[in-house]
């Protein structure tokens, strides 16, 4: 049995199932006759006369799963998901709201009137069809692109204006940049700019969870880049070995911010490295929300039913500049971003289906996106007019209780702007100068 | 990855030989091969070996113990215990699991008690959910530990050496001293409920690596509480109540005292004040502000300055080391009119600059002299130098010296 070489390589992990921590637990005894390795390390590993190294590019790439093409015709007729017509309608609505609500808030940033946008054009299917799989108690722990899940959640246009516009009603009382959205009572994570920290703390959250006997489970999503930060590697090795009902949904859309994925990785995608940390993985076509929805079920019921994390690599393209301080065609020609959006988008492939199975019209379409229009356009109206934060919220938050320290520094500004009141113009803030 | 894992292992085994004794082998390994120490016992005047145990800092009587104004009346009629550093922490984490259903441990080698053994019985006594090992991974530790925070959970993460910090200092200063502030003080979304503990300080022969104390980094970090205890009795009151302060804290614990300091501890369950400090001796002439171990050192320099310059020296523990307790200190500086800061960090950067700093804005017209610091060097760790770096009785007794005299 020296036989061992790379294409039975891919029977181990069947085979590394058989050992337990019990039997470590009673010692690990080497045969003399043994052709397998009893090195705690790899206990299931067998001896070979071959000096044979493993090579990558040896492995076939991962598949991508798809459930309907690009015609919108399923091409999976053996999972059954369920969607209803009502569901269906509402992914579809909310893949379109996403896209029209970036339009508009990437054009206002453009004007000055807020200070930064990112859109998600492209990936709307991963976001929205993801979180419509999920349970509504499940908590997700986002990066930054994931407008969708909110919008699926229920993040009303409102709220995200709010945030947006930095307002008084934003829940981060204004001290984070735009889209940088939370909602506790969408169990939707405060984001942060720091790429890849959430990763962990989604691994923190599942264990929570799992010491709770919920049968919810803890979403995490990030992008291919993010995932090269050491955060990402500390987290799926904890959930692992910690077996945490967590499901990582990685945006591979082949860009972060300039860097082409051949200049952030040379082995297959993300996917293939879930493998290694012990993890199950599937690779999906991002740009079928069919193929995410049923993805993310089948994983939420892995994560849930047996308490380990699993790892979905959802690929599709980032049609849109990286954010509204960024211009893509000074690292990638325009008209390979032009084909992306002519040859395929999740929401027209969706749409088609629905089309075919009578669920949504051209009508419909029209005056939806109209509709769609005006709301989003009201909400941006109301949450521009309000007043921005108090001034007095500069210091609270800090700790759980102010500290004399900061309350000696309030009251050094309020000195300042007392004794300066020309310089500063606080009429945009709640209570104006009484705000502090 | 697998270099500094032996060396850790080998520090460990290094720990527990000359901690493994008692006070006086301690005391001998100070002036031992591994670190230089040029003169012998006989011909010097200030450098003696530090007896932690012979400090009047520490209770050696359950009567100096439970006199403390700073326990409740309730403890006050409870019994103590002898105990060093760790078990006084093993006794405070103990607590705490007992306490807080939703409390937790865990880090790199804790399962089987940790390698300064402050996590043994534990696991045995709660369970494998609620003290665990996890991979190495510094940065994960500390993400992990904050996603439990932010679930309502107590994480009690271990760093095995303050040294080993900084591979998660981005997860300690741009979410977990941010949170509650980015969330608008939302009530689900802080990680108010972490207390990251970590083995600090010089050991004697801890090289670059198992000797540093980076407090001075945190002082640029907003949301966070730093505390440092000086012994067993001090480690489990602010232990207990860093974990239900409501915001996270570091506890640096100095790994020299975990068998060095041995003092009674109530055996009941206490907090001490996170923020506080607290004046360990009185006087009139100067005030000589410091924390941890270095407090032992600065114990002697205050009594050699009494005998040799018939000096009065108040001596501080600031304990919470950021943000420090400046009403304290600036009532004892308006007292005496002169400061001394003590610390083994290096002197940039150090807690000295900013008690410096603040102590000048406040005390301006009562100050008789500049305010002093005797600091480590501004250089890493050397092993065989550390004696000559880490300030001694020598150099604290020269500060207070030079400030009387300015």
């Amino acid at each position: 049995m020296s036989r061992l070489h790379i294409n039975n390589a891919r029977l181990l992990p069947l085979q590394r199932r058989t050992f337990t921590a019990s039997a470590l637990a009673r010692g690990i005894r080497q045969a003399p006759d043994s052709d397998t390795v009893r090195f705690p390390g790899a206990v299931e590993s067998r001896f070979t006369n071959e000096l044979t190294f493993h090579r990558p590019q040896d492995v076939p790439a991962m598949p991508t799963y798809r459930y309907i093409n690009a015609e919108g015709v399923v091409v999976d007729n053996k999972v059954q998901l369920g969607i209803d017509r009502e569901k269906a309608r509402k992914m579809y609505m909310d893949m379109v709201t996403t896209s029209v609500l970036d339009l508009i808030m990437f054009d206002s940033q453009r004007q000055g009137r807020i200070s930064f946008y990112m859109v998600s054009a492209g990936e709307e299917g991963i976001s929205v069809g993801s979180a419509a799989a999920l349970d509504p108690d499940d908590v997700i722990y986002s990066q930054y692109r994931e407008q969708g899940a909110l919008m699926y959640r229920g993040y009303t246009l409102d709220e995200f204006m709010n945030q947006l516009f930095a307002n008084k009603h934003d829940y981060g009382k204004g001290r984070n940049m735009p889209i940088h959205y939370m909602s506790e009572r969408l169990h939707l994570h405060p984001i942060s700019s720091t790429l890849a920290t959430q990763i962990p703390h989604a691994v923190g959250a599942a264990y929570a969870m799992k010491l709770e006997n919920s049968s919810n489970i803890v979403v995490c999503y990030f992008g291919e880049g993010a995932a090269s930060e050491g955060d990402f590697h500390a987290a799926l090795n904890i959930a692992a070995t910690r077996d945490c009902p967590v499901v990582f949904i990685c945006r591979n859309n082949g860009y972060a911010i300039s860097t082409p994925t051949l200049e952030q990785y040379k082995g297959d995608g993300i996917a293939s490295r879930g493998m290694g940390y012990g993890i199950e993985t599937i690779r999906v076509d991002g740009n079928d929300i069919m193929a995410v929805y049923a993805a993310t079920q089948a994983a939420r019921k892995i994560a849930s039913e047996s308490q380990k994390p699993v790892l979905i690599e959802a690929m599709s393209y980032r049609v849109s500049h990286h954010s509204t301080s960024d211009d893509s065609f000074a690292y990638r020609a325009k008209v390979d971003v032009e084909e992306w959006k002519r040859r395929d988008n999740p929401i027209t492939r969706f749409r088609k289906w629905l089309e075919v199975k009578k669920w949504w019209s051209t009508d419909e379409e029209t005056e939806f996106r109209t509709q769609v229009r005006k709301d989003v356009l009201k909400a941006f109206a109301k949450a521009e007019k309000e007043k921005k934060p108090p001034v007095k919220d500069i210091f609270t938050d800090v700790f759980k209780e102010t500290t004399p320290e900061l309350l000696e520094q309030q009251e050094e500004l309020r000195r300042v702007l007392d004794a300066y009141p020309d310089e500063y113009e606080l009429g945009d803030f709640e209570g104006g100068r009484s705000g502090t | 990855m697998n270099s500094i894992r032996s060396i850790r292992s080998l520090s460990v085994l290094r720990q527990s030989f000359p901690l493994a004794r008692a006070t006086k082998i301690l005391a001998s390994t100070s002036s031992n091969s591994y670190s230089s120490s040029a003169l012998s016992a006989g011909k010097r005047k200030l450098n003696h070996p530090i007896e932690f145990n012979a400090s009047s800092y520490l209770s050696h009587t359950p009567q100096q113990c439970l006199s403390s104004p700073e326990l409740s009346s309730a403890v006050k009629s409870t019994k103590t215990k002898r105990m060093n550093l760790y078990s006084a922490i093993n006794d405070a984490l103990s607590t705490i699991l007992e306490t807080d259903s939703k409390s937790l441990i865990f880090g790199e080698d804790v399962s089987f008690g940790g390698v300064f053994r402050c996590t043994t019985t534990l696991l045995d006594r709660f369970g494998s959910q609620r003290v665990f090992n996890t991979p190495l991974t510094e940065q994960g530790i500390m993400g992990f530990a904050i996603g439990l925070s932010a679930s309502g959970y107590t994480a009690l993460p271990e760093i095995q050496f303050a040294d080993y910090l900084f591979p998660a200092f981005d997860q300690l200063h741009n979410e977990a001293s941010k949170w509650r502030y980015r969330s608008g003080g939302a009530k689900g979304f802080n990680s108010g409920n972490l207390v990251i503990r970590m083995p600090c300080g010089a050991v004697g022969h801890g090289g670059l690596y198992h000797s540093q104390s980076p407090e001075g980094f945190f002082l640029g970090m907003q949301g966070v509480k730093v505390v440092i205890p000086r012994g067993p009795a001090q480690a489990k009151g602010l232990l207990i109540a860093a974990a239900r302060c409501g915001d996270p804290v570091v506890f640096m614990e100095p790994k020299v005292l975990y068998r060095g300091a041995v003092e009674e501890v109530p055996v009941g369950e206490y907090t001490l004040p996170i923020g506080k400090a607290q004046v360990v001796q009185e006087g009139k002439d100067v005030t000589l502000i410091s924390y941890g171990t270095m407090l032992y050192t600065c114990e002697a320099a205050a009594k050699a300055a009494k005998e040799k310059l018939g000096v009065d020296v108040e001596v501080i523990d600031l304990r919470t080391v950021h943000p420090w307790d400046k009403e304290t200190v600036v009532a004892s500086v308006n007292k005496t009119g002169r400061c001394v800061v003590v610390h083994e960090a290096s002197r940039t950067g150090g807690i000295g600059e900013s008690v410096g700093a603040e102590v000048q804005e406040r005390c301006f017209l009562r100050l008789e002299a500049p305010v002093t610091r005797v600091t480590g060097w501004d250089v890493p760790m050397p092993l065989v130098f550390e004696n000559l770096i880490i300030p001694d009785v020598a150099r604290v007794f020269d500060g207070i010296k030079r400030t009387i005299e300015y």
